[in-house]
């Protein structure tokens, strides 16, 4: 049993140790935002204020399914040296310094051109538990999924409103061979970053619970939750919940490292205490 | 729709065959479905739908009427005897040179013949707004004019570095009552507006039918341009043929994402004797790092939904391109013609933008012709392409060169930097 299900286990169960919460908080941040160090801190942070897994986002030039606020996180991330080796570095700090279980997000071209060979092998070597990578439906995927699962590590794979049965059904098949820890429910169609709509978000996590069903796998939900409110309503039905562009809004609003860090944990911890 | 090339059978292709399947979207390993979950479902539907509706004989013949009453098809075979012969003066190593005259199409290019195929095929699936992206905003004035023929809402993303260039083009597509969205992020070009195109794409997608104007993008995409586009190297080899009596020994046309070369390739692919030559845009030179020419220098990644050749640095993040061209100013190309290029049926040069440029001006004085700078890059190489082919012939060669589109969107540049 892998990092990331042992987690999402005991959340269920509200045997985190922190109290009676059950839902699942999984929070993004682009590596190297605003720099390596400081990525490092605010995933620390975040797994001190309660977020159970760490999506750690490593930024490409072209990120064509996020919004403004991650495209912006990823332009400054790669101003300030990031890219994959940046959050490799990051991860096996992180790891270093907390137990959380930690996604590696991203596109798939510095993966590929970099050889998926050799990403596993970094990744697996820097403590990473899981990939997920955004445009690499599980159609393309066969191979680094056959990779990762050789190291102990799974391949995320993402579900979308459109997303036909034989796609749930496809997935629930593929995680009888291959670790795939939880199941990523995209709420609506869009990029990254929007606000759901209140009736969206609990339609979500009602095909999050159907997904989850089907799959047997643990279903989170993300895109569009943006608060705490939001993130009650989504998380309802469904395992947990996938935090990422509120977080990184407000490490793009802080004006000193401590100011970011203070920022992230806040709205960590009020995440926290609606799930 | 007919001709298309399948993955791992080059040079097996009868252009006359019947329309063949659309298989899984692979040219060898290029290709492929390299975009988010949330997209699948769309490009399973438009697939569904090319195959359902756009393979049926009523579509190809009410698109064959609409571009032969619409577009002006079939577009001109015209010798260019005077360019030869300045090009060659004696005559060595061009025999005949024969332009396919896509600039005389409706609206001035090669774009109109996807455009019109996608839009009318956009309106039988129900959809009831179109997106595109456009470079040199030949493909935006083209879907354009597409969705006010057929009364569509019409948004096409294009980079602020391009609207500001090509000034002429944004105002056509005002006037055929498009919206132009200019895109900020990024470089500001054709790959930001495909990117903006994208997320306009994954939040509508239930509505919308995004107008890829490229021989590019995830499957079906590249398939489904080819297939519009062939149209050109189907005429032009049977034009060929009768003024002629036989093939050309070499087809050549510009290469950015590739539409319009794929186009004029289909007609050859199964013509052994036929070389291809895809020409891109070397911008200030490739040695200068600031080009387009994907093929030449670029190495095999995935950008934009399918894996091709791209320009990207050793850490996978994508390059900004670079050409005086705004149609060929592209870090990617279809992932056909990576597949041609690994398999040696076609090959790429490139042309800088001084050699583009001064290629406008000859064929312009030569031929009264004013060419479209992505075409230009065409001509800029023929002698060396002509050199190459007479060389294993032994005896001039015969060429035909697509004319992809007119110079007029170029004014402003042409009159800067020529006068």
């Amino acid at each position: 049993m892998g990092r990331i299900d042992d987690v999402l286990a005991r959340r269920a169960l509200g045997q985190a140790g922190d109290g009676p919460h059950t839902k699942a908080l999984v929070a993004y941040l682009c590596c190297g935002d605003p720099d390596e160090a400081g990525s490092v801190d605010l995933a620390v942070a975040c797994a001190e204020a309660g977020a159970d897994v760490l999506e750690l986002g490593m930024p490409f030039s072209d990120p064509t399914a996020d919004g403004p606020a991650i495209a912006r996180a990823s332009q400054r991330a790669l101003k300030s040296g990031g890219g994959l080796d940046a959050t490799l570095r990051v991860a096996r700090a992180v790891r270093a310094r907390c137990a959380a279980p930690i996604v590696l997000f991203g596109y798939y071209n510095p993966l590929f051109v970099r050889g998926e060979e050799t990403v596993v092998s970094l990744a697996a070597e820097a403590g990473v538990d899981a990939f997920l990578v955004v445009d690499l439906p599980l159609d393309e995927s066969q191979s680094l999924r056959t990779r990762a699962a050789a190291r102990g590590m799974g391949v995320i794979p993402l579900v979308a409103p459109t997303s036909r049965p034989e796609r749930i059904a496809l997935i629930a098949e593929v995680a009888l061979r291959f670790p795939i820890p939880f199941v990523y429910y995209v709420s609506m169609m869009g990029v990254t970053g929007g606000a759901g709509a209140t009736d969206v978000l609990a339609e979500a996590s009602r095909q999050a619970a159907h997904v989850a069903k089907l799959t047997s796998r643990p279903t989170v939900v993300g895109f569009g939750i943006d608060s705490a409110a939001a993130a009650k309503v989504a998380a309802a039905e469904a395992a947990g919940v996938v935090v990422g562009s509120a977080i990184v809004r407000r490490i793009e609003e802080g004006t000193s490292p401590e100011a970011r860090i203070d920022a992230v944990r806040t709205i960590v911890s009020e995440l926290r205490e609606a799930l | 729709m007919r001709g298309a090339a399948r993955a791992g059978t080059p040079g097996t292709l009868d252009a006359v065959q019947q329309s063949p399947p659309l298989g899984a979207g692979r040219y060898g390993e290029y290709g492929g479905r390299y975009v988010s979950e949330t997209l699948i479902h769309a490009l399973d539907e438009l697939t569904e739908a090319v195959e359902r509706i756009a393979m049926a004989p009523a579509f190809e013949s009410e698109l064959e009427s609409l571009l032969a009453d619409y577009v002006g098809r079939p577009t001109p075979l015209t010798e260019a005897v005077r360019l030869a012969r300045a090009i060659d003066p004696g005559g060595t190593v061009i025999g005949r040179l024969f332009l396919k005259r896509e600039d005389l199409c409706h609206t001035g290019a090669h774009k109109i013949n996807n455009a019109l195929g996608q839009i009318l095929l956009a309106t039988k699936m129900g959809k009831t707004r179109i997106i595109a992206e456009t470079g040199a905003g030949q493909h935006g004035v083209a879907t354009a004019t597409a969705c006010a023929l057929f009364g569509l809402p019409c948004e096409v993303y294009m980079g602020e570095e391009d609207v500001k260039r090509q000034a002429p083009n944004v105002g056509r597509m005002r006037l055929l009552g498009a919206k132009v969205i200019p895109v900020q992020s990024g470089s500001r070009t054709l790959k930001d507006a495909m990117n903006e195109a994208l997320r306009d794409w994954v939040t509508n997608v239930g509505t919308t039918h995004y107008c890829i104007g490229s021989a590019a993008g995830p499957h079906p995409y590249p398939e489904l341009v080819a297939r519009f586009q062939s149209v050109i190297g189907k005429e032009a080899r049977v034009q060929m043929l009768a003024r002629t009596g036989k093939l050309p020994d070499a087809a050549v046309a510009c290469v950015g994402g590739g539409s319009n070369a794929i186009g004029l390739f289909r007609g050859f692919l199964g013509d052994p004797s036929v070389r291809l030559y895809g020409v891109e845009a070397a911008g200030h030179g490739v040695p200068s790092g600031q080009h387009a020419a994907t093929l030449t220098a670029g190495r095999v990644g995935v950008l934009h939904g399918s894996k091709s050749y791209v320009l990207c640095d050793e850490h996978g993040q994508i390059q900004e391109a670079h050409s005086i061209s705004a149609g060929l100013d592209y870090p990617g190309v279809g992932p056909e013609h990576s597949f041609l290029k690994d398999s040696e049926r076609a090959s790429y040069v490139s042309a800088t933008d001084d050699e583009a440029l001064a290629a406008v001006a000859l064929v312009a004085r030569t031929e009264g012709i004013l060419a479209a700078l992505e075409t230009s890059h065409a001509f800029a190489k023929l002698g060396e392409i002509a050199a190459e082919v007479s060389k294993k012939l032994e005896r001039p060669a015969t060429v035909v060169v697509c004319l992809s589109g007119r110079g007029d969107k170029d004014l402003e540049t042409l009159l800067e930097r020529l006068l």
